[in-house]
């Protein structure tokens, strides 16, 4: 026997189940009133920098049904691609959201600000992107992707271009709906199946 | 403050840590996990930072469950217990000023939420959501009361042991992590699929909060205590060398 390695190890990941409004977004739940609002209702407040966006979309499960009680949350940089928290970050962008799928609809809807191109440790460059994490009954460890947009040049991004079928990688760029609006699906499965990270 | 650029990368997660996307006894999951294999990468700026939460956001009540919902003008009814613990990462480093959110069923098993219809009433003093910062030394405690266990649809007679929903934020949204806490002693653990997801018994274990009576308070409370470990960085060589090396 060797000696053990002195990393502990990670607690595991258990589903967030149908109920996970209660804890993140209790007033979607009906649970008005414990705290004054939702965490992550807004990832931009007044005076944000940069291009107002919308984007609406569904998550399908592998029957091709839209979920009804998928819950997201978004990270981002600001417009000039500056992570929150960071110098000289714009700080009405607190780069994070929360929202749940509407029970009507089965869309979700997020409105911030476009993100800017952010420099990686190895001075490569990532186009503009939104780090979305999805969770829901039956996913036993949140769903990591990303969303891309198709009016920025996104080529030679080192995550898209990573991928091993460039069919692909289309799965994490937004659809265009007019200027500022954008459609965003995720498939867990089939032909289409959105690209999942482990990054 | 840190820099993304000089910020250390993560450890990549182990997956076998964790369950299993795809488990047909818990059925729901089988048409909710991706077929085709993730895309793995190291981490980048986008997972090495993450959201801040402030004490300013958290209220008085925020982690005591049992008097949060009636703004404390009357107890929930349910076993008391103190549940607490400490955040590490995999380093062995405490996680300080880190947001814990949990949430749970009432102590019949009921969740306050509009899909729950389960015979077990709502306890009118009884919200089922709580959260709170880390201290500095990643210590963190709820006061709540046990919550019950239910049944749900998925094989004839499935039933969830006691737990509570935990979500940590930890300081990067790469090790962002949402969990279930069990109880020592609950013989719902071994029939649970969910639970069963994971496929090494020793990291169940890691779920499951042993009572700790040394953190109880005569004639008021029992306490269970669980740690949790969230994704490390990697050391700090890494952080002292010059870009792109």
């Amino acid at each position: 026997m060797a000696q053990p390695a002195k990393t502990l190890r990670e607690t595991p990941s258990q589903t967030a189940g149908p109920y996970v409004h209660i804890g993140c977004v209790p007033s979607y739940a009906g649970l008005d009133g414990i705290y004054p609002g939702d965490l992550g209702q807004y990832p931009i407040s007044q005076g944000a920098r940069g291009e107002l966006i919308e984007i609406v979309g569904s998550v399908f499960d592998g029957a091709g049904c839209p979920m009804h009680d998928v819950l997201l949350e978004s990270w981002q940089a600001d417009a000039a691609g500056i992570f929150p928290g960071l110098p000289s970050a714009d700080p009405a962008v607190s780069g994070f959201g929360r929202f749940a799928v509407s029970l009507d609809s089965s869309e979700f809807k997020l409105k911030t600000v476009k993100p800017g191109r952010v420099a990686m440790r190895d001075r490569r460059v990532q186009a503009p992107h939104i780090a979305l994490w999805i969770m829901a009954r039956g996913i036993n460890l949140a769903l990591a992707t990303r969303l891309y947009f198709p009016d920025e040049d996104n080529r030679g991004d080192p995550l898209l271009s990573r991928i091993e079928q460039p069919a692909r990688a289309e799965t994490l760029i937004a659809q265009p709906v007019q200027k500022g609006r954008y459609r965003f699906d995720i498939r867990i499965q089939g032909p289409d199946e959105t690209v999942f990270l482990d990054i | 403050m840190t820099s993304a650029y000089d910020a250390a990368p993560l450890i990549p997660r182990d997956r076998a840590a964790h369950p299993v996307a795809h488990d047909v006894e818990y059925k729901s999951s089988v048409s909710r996990s991706p077929t085709m294999p993730l895309l793995s990468l190291d981490s980048t700026p986008t997972e090495e930072t993450g959201p801040k939460f402030g004490h300013g956001l958290i209220g008085a009540l925020d982690n005591n469950l049992i008097l949060n919902w009636s703004k404390g003008a009357a107890s929930a009814i349910g076993e008391r217990i103190l549940v607490h613990g400490r955040v590490l990462d995999e380093t062995g480093r405490p996680v300080p000023n880190s947001l814990i959110e949990i949430w749970q069923a009432n102590a019949g098993g009921r969740y306050r939420h509009l899909k729950d219809t389960y015979l077990a009433p709502l306890d009118p003093n009884f919200g089922g959501c709580g959260r709170t910062l880390t201290d500095s030394e990643g210590r963190y405690e709820f006061m709540t009361v046990r919550p019950g266990a239910y049944p749900w649809p998925n094989r004839e007679n499935d039933w969830r042991p006691m737990h509570i929903h935990f979500s940590l934020f930890g300081h990067a949204f790469g090790q962002r992590l949402i969990t279930q806490m069990y109880f020592e002693g609950d013989p719902l653990i071994e029939r649970c699929p969910i639970v069963a997801t994971i496929k090494d018994r020793g990291q169940i274990d890691r779920l499951v909060a042993p009572l700790d009576i040394a953190a109880s308070k005569p004639l008021d409370h029992l306490a269970y205590k669980f740690d949790i470990v969230l994704r490390g960085r990697h050391q700090t060589h890494f952080e002292n060398r010059p870009e792109g090396m």
